[in-house]
């Protein structure tokens, strides 16, 4: 259990933090600036907060009333830096087993590293390097991992490279991950839990699917970013590339993007790609018609309605025109259809579950 | 002809044993001093580093001056280390003395531009993994540092293998004892007819000089490769 409670001043600028970590993924979400790194560097001991607490399990890291500070060497937290930061002196095996500790084979496999160990830094991709950094912080059997934005530096494709890794860290490893990122694709993949930081305070602390669909949060992370994330299970996989999904009631067909049958999966459901309907429609290309209830219509600033439905045992949000609203008479009560077309399902918004 | 003759071998080994020492007893002293300069902040850090960097600009004659002053026969300083069996004045350990003054400020700035090239945030990364400060900066810092120190070494030998102002001021030219290859070389021209030696000399010593400029190219190579930065 990461416990963390700190205030800390630069110049004029004011940052706090108050938040608890069992295990899993907590996402720190916010613009640049928001004060996401202080966090990082707080807990990792780079920096000296003017007052507070951090503890990790029954270790002390930080307590200001009493002048406890443990230097970052005595803290045993597994760091990624957003810039890898692998020493250019020495090999990808020395690098790894920096903490002395042992190179673990199945670290080594799971991150794919077998082949690059003799490789010098500088001669490795930025995907290459992220796994490495990835891989050292893990071999130094850490007690929590802080990732500093560690897919910023690299392209879409190196991203979605890297994702899987990720997830599977999330799914297989016991100790809590504390995951900084502005790219909200990457939280919504893999974070249990989002806190919001908004101009060095947190403006949310939340479980990840809860805040993704609620449209208070809609400000902090962009209209459209929002939508459900509901965890299904793959039932059957179609000759024509498609997939058929359950997450509790009625089959869900989407692109298979090499899903496998019975495999357990993560999708967020941005709320722009649903359409709404007064009635079960036919001729539509769209493959999934879902019958829904309206429980809430959140009206936003613009033209646009946050409409929160009840689908199939899960709660999803859809985003449709305040005209709409009022041609299709919707309120909450309203039963309707929620129609999802197969395809804008993106392969990044689909995220596998160990 | 073609032979070196006992006394140039003489002046020879004592040009190499003095630069030698020089460089090698710098480096850990500019090594202490970059880290007071680049690392550390505190009142009077512009004085320090102007004083530590005085000899490259001062008349070398002012210098080897000031050690006598400091480190000579009748000085207490001198008295005091000569004492403790460590003789300086008109001795090789003199010439060492000179030579180390004299070439410490080209030293220094080698090195500290060596540390200062070193990112602080692989320190931060290596402390993070578990290092104690030490251990970072044996593991890291000095290992990054390997290119600047082999610079500020090759610099110091050069120039002390050059040096003739403070140490003929400090140490006199004494054959055998403290008569490095330039004083070897003012002193023979002092002589009347002494042009033949002369230019023996000169050609030993733009020998030396190549031999060391190759060397030092050579090992400055092996050790970019070994730091990865090539």
């Amino acid at each position: 259990m990461l416990s963390v409670d700190f205030t800390h001043q630069y110049g004029t600028k004011r940052i706090s933090a108050q938040f608890q970590l069992a295990q899993g993924v907590c996402a720190i979400y916010g613009p640049s600036g928001a004060g996401k790194s202080t966090i990082l560097n707080a807990v990792g001991g780079f920096l000296r907060p003017a007052s507070g607490r951090i503890t990790m399990n029954d270790r002390v890291f930080l307590d200001t009333q009493r002048g406890i500070f443990l230097p970052p060497h005595k803290r045993n937290l597994g760091v990624v830096f957003q810039d890898y930061r692998l020493f250019p002196h020495l090999t990808v095996a020395q690098n790894l087993d920096y903490a002395g500790k042992g190179l673990n084979r199945d670290i080594i496999d799971m991150l794919g590293l077998g082949s690059l160990l003799n490789r010098a830094p500088h001669s490795l991709s930025g995907g290459e390097q992220a796994r490495v950094a990835l891989g050292r912080a893990l071999l130094c059997k850490p007690n929590a991992l802080l990732l500093d934005e560690p897919l910023a530096a690299l392209d879409a494709g190196r991203r979605a490279e890297i994702l899987p890794y990720l997830e599977a860290l999330r799914d297989h490893s016991p100790i809590p991950i504390l995951y900084i990122s502005h790219a909200m694709d990457e939280v919504a993949r893999l974070a249990d839990q989002i806190l919001v930081l908004r101009d060095g305070q947190m403006v949310a602390d939340g479980r990840s699917a809860n805040l993704l669909r609620d449209p208070a949060m809609a400000p902090y992370f962009g209209v459209r970013e929002m939508g459900a994330l509901v965890i299904a299970t793959v039932t059957e996989c179609h000759p024509d590339g498609l997939m058929s999904l359950n997450w509790g009631a009625g089959p869900v067909i989407l692109p298979q993007n090499g899903c496998k049958t019975g495999d357990r999966l993560r999708l967020r459901i941005l709320a722009h790609n649903i359409i709404l309907a007064k009635t079960p429609l036919t001729g539509l290309s769209a493959q999934n018609i879902l019958p829904a209830v309206v429980r809430k219509i959140d009206q936003g600033q613009g033209p646009g309605a946050l409409i929160t439905l009840h689908c199939g045992g899960t709660d999803l949000l859809a985003r449709v025109t305040t005209r709409a609203v009022d041609q299709l008479g919707l309120t909450v009560g309203s039963d309707c259809c929620a129609i999802i077309k197969a395809t804008t399902a993106a392969r990044g918004d689909v995220g596998k579950i160990a | 002809m073609v032979w070196i003759t006992p006394s140039e071998w003489a002046v020879i080994t004592l040009s190499l044993h003095v630069a030698f020492w020089a460089a090698l007893l710098n480096l850990p002293l500019a090594l202490a001093a970059a880290w007071v300069l680049v690392r550390r902040d505190f009142w009077g850090k512009a004085l320090l580093s102007a004083i530590l960097h005085l000899p490259l600009v001062l008349p070398p004659v002012v210098t080897g001056f000031g050690l006598l002053l400091i480190f000579g026969k009748t000085a207490l300083l001198g008295q005091l280390i000569e004492g403790a069996g460590l003789p300086l004045a008109f001795h090789p350990n003199g010439a060492i003395l000179a030579a180390m003054v004299m070439g410490f400020p080209l030293t220094l700035r080698a090195v500290r531009l060596g540390l200062e090239a070193v990112d602080p945030n692989l320190e931060t990364a290596a402390a993070s993994l578990g290092d104690a400060p030490w251990r970072v900066f044996a593991r890291i810092t000095l290992p990054l540092m390997r290119p600047s120190l082999l610079a500020g070494a090759v610099l110091g030998f050069a120039k002390s293998l050059g040096e003739f102002g403070a140490t003929i001021t400090f140490v006199a030219a004494i054959p055998g004892l403290t008569m490095t290859l330039p004083s070897a070389i003012y002193t023979q021209l002092q002589i009347p007819g002494g042009e033949d030696q002369v230019i023996r000399l000169v050609c030993l010593s733009i020998a030396m000089s190549f031999a060391a400029i190759i060397t030092a190219d050579w090992l400055s190579a092996r050790v970019l490769r070994k730091t990865g930065v090539r």
